[in-house]
């Protein structure tokens, strides 16, 4: 095994080109696992922690641009307000220890469906910056998750940076687990409501083989919203509406019987997330409009 | 390879480190510091926490290379150099918050570093801080004592 420890952004893009096989490590809390434990002998090892770029981030008008190593902790403490759905996943994953270490690029590089930030990502709507010598592509995060563990990254390609739209409303993110720390997602939910464009968007965890959207599910629940003028009359949303959309979501997933849980189970517990987080978001956005309504004029 | 960093406010070498090893054996297994133990090797169980430039994180999960002229501060950095032990040590031994003593090392380091950034930690704070660590005695009440114990005489000594 060799180590290389590029010192720059350039350098890991040149070491990539050269070696396509490099495995990088930034947290260490995926790949130094496999390395532990057998699982992985990679014949070149790339530190990502020298590239100081990559643990910055920068709030932009609309986006953010969340560098690839921003550790969870940093997410949690410093982006609630441009990502509160992202922030909410990065306070689940794991532990302290692990969320001082671990981010976003890692989750995507690793491309697992039990991966936290994937719902989050899924719902809050952005791209991947992957870049190589060649150039940078900006990767609809919709289109990046291939298969299990399989993502869109070119061989020769790193993540940078994700960029993420801020957060027009409110969001929320829902786990279920054994207990809150330490806990693979048994399955994961993710929603965000957009009052810019007046739609909904969704990300599943852990209950297909990628992380998905339950589009049909959004798509009912954005045509209902419409059709009863929610967003401007800020009602509340009528039971039914929202027992549909659980249905859709549970019927979007694609589980599988594991360890970890049974695929009825994994239905059953997202379609109860997802009618939950739909009652938190839609709350919070009607109390939001409540408080414009009651401001004196200026 | 040749690893370089600080432990403990010392620099220290390590030759003919294998490329994906630990941070964690070159600590214990080349260092002579076995303080921090190995136990689950996946970060899972926090036993192996250690202070990398000021921030706890499992060592487990550190490749030895990634600490290359950093700053490291395992369980034996907490003692005074003439021995005295710590406010968090000695607020373990009086509370009785150890048992096998295996997960020890690392929830005083976590507890440590929690008491340093929130000298007044409500029980949900440390309940967090230490959500890291597990105790496989389940001494947990124990631990919890402990730590509300050296964040008091920490108050006082202020």
């Amino acid at each position: 095994m060799d180590f290389l420890r590029p010192a720059t952004w350039q350098e890991a893009l040149a070491a990539k080109a050269e070696h396509p096989s490099a495995v990088p490590i930034a947290g260490g809390t995926d790949v130094m696992v496999e390395i532990n434990f057998d699982h992985r002998r990679p014949e070149y090892l790339m530190d990502l922690n020298r590239v100081a770029e990559l643990q910055e981030w920068e709030v932009g008008e609309d986006t953010v641009t969340l560098g690839a190593s921003v550790p969870y902790s940093r997410i949690m403490e410093s982006l609630r307000a441009e990502l509160p759905g992202l922030a909410l996943a990065a306070h689940t994953v794991a532990s302290p220890q692990i969320r001082n270490r671990g981010g976003v690029g890692g989750n995507l590089g690793t491309a697992s469906p039990a991966g936290d930030a994937h719902p989050a990502l899924l719902a809050g709507g952005g791209e991947v910056e992957a870049v190589s010598v060649r150039g940078t592509r900006m990767i609809p995060i919709d289109d990046f998750y291939l298969g299990v563990k399989r993502n869109a990254l070119a061989p020769d390609e790193l993540i940078r940076a994700v960029r993420l739209k801020k957060a027009t409303g409110p969001q929320q993110f829902s786990k279920v687990g054994t207990r809150n720390a330490m806990v693979i997602a048994v399955c994961a939910f993710g929603i965000a409501l957009h009052p810019d464009t007046r739609t909904v968007r969704t990300g599943i965890g852990s209950a297909a083989p990628t992380p998905i959207r339950a589009t049909t599910a959004e798509e009912f629940l954005t045509a209902a919203l419409e059709e009863g003028g929610f967003w401007d009359n800020g009602k509340a949303v009528p039971p039914a509406v929202a027992r549909q959309f659980a249905d859709l979501v549970a019927g979007a997933a694609n589980p599988i019987d594991d360890v970890r849980g049974t695929a009825s189970y994994r239905r059953h517990a997202l379609a109860v997330m997802a009618r939950r987080t739909l009652g938190w978001t839609w709350e919070q956005y009607r109390g939001k409009q409540q408080d414009e309504r009651n401001q004196p004029c200026a | 390879m040749r690893v370089t960093f600080t432990v403990n406010g010392r620099r220290q070498e390590a030759d003919d480190v294998w490329e994906g090893e630990s941070l964690l054996y070159v600590l214990r297994e080349r260092m002579g510091l076995p303080g921090s133990k190995n136990a689950c090797e996946q970060g899972e169980c926090g036993s192996c926490t250690v202070r990398l430039d000021g921030v706890p994180v499992c060592s487990c999960l550190v490749a030895a290379g990634q600490a290359e002229g950093r700053e490291v501060v395992t369980v034996e950095g907490l003692a005074g150099e003439d021995g005295r032990l710590s406010t968090v040590q000695q607020a373990f031994v009086d509370a009785g918050a150890v048992q096998c003593g295996f997960c020890t090392p690392g929830l005083l380091v976590a507890a440590d570093e929690l008491l340093e950034r929130n000298p007044e930690p409500t029980d949900g704070d440390i309940r967090e801080a230490l959500s890291g660590n597990l105790c496989r005695c389940t001494g947990y009440e124990k631990i919890l004592d402990a730590v509300r114990l050296a964040a008091a005489r920490t108050g006082e000594a202020v």
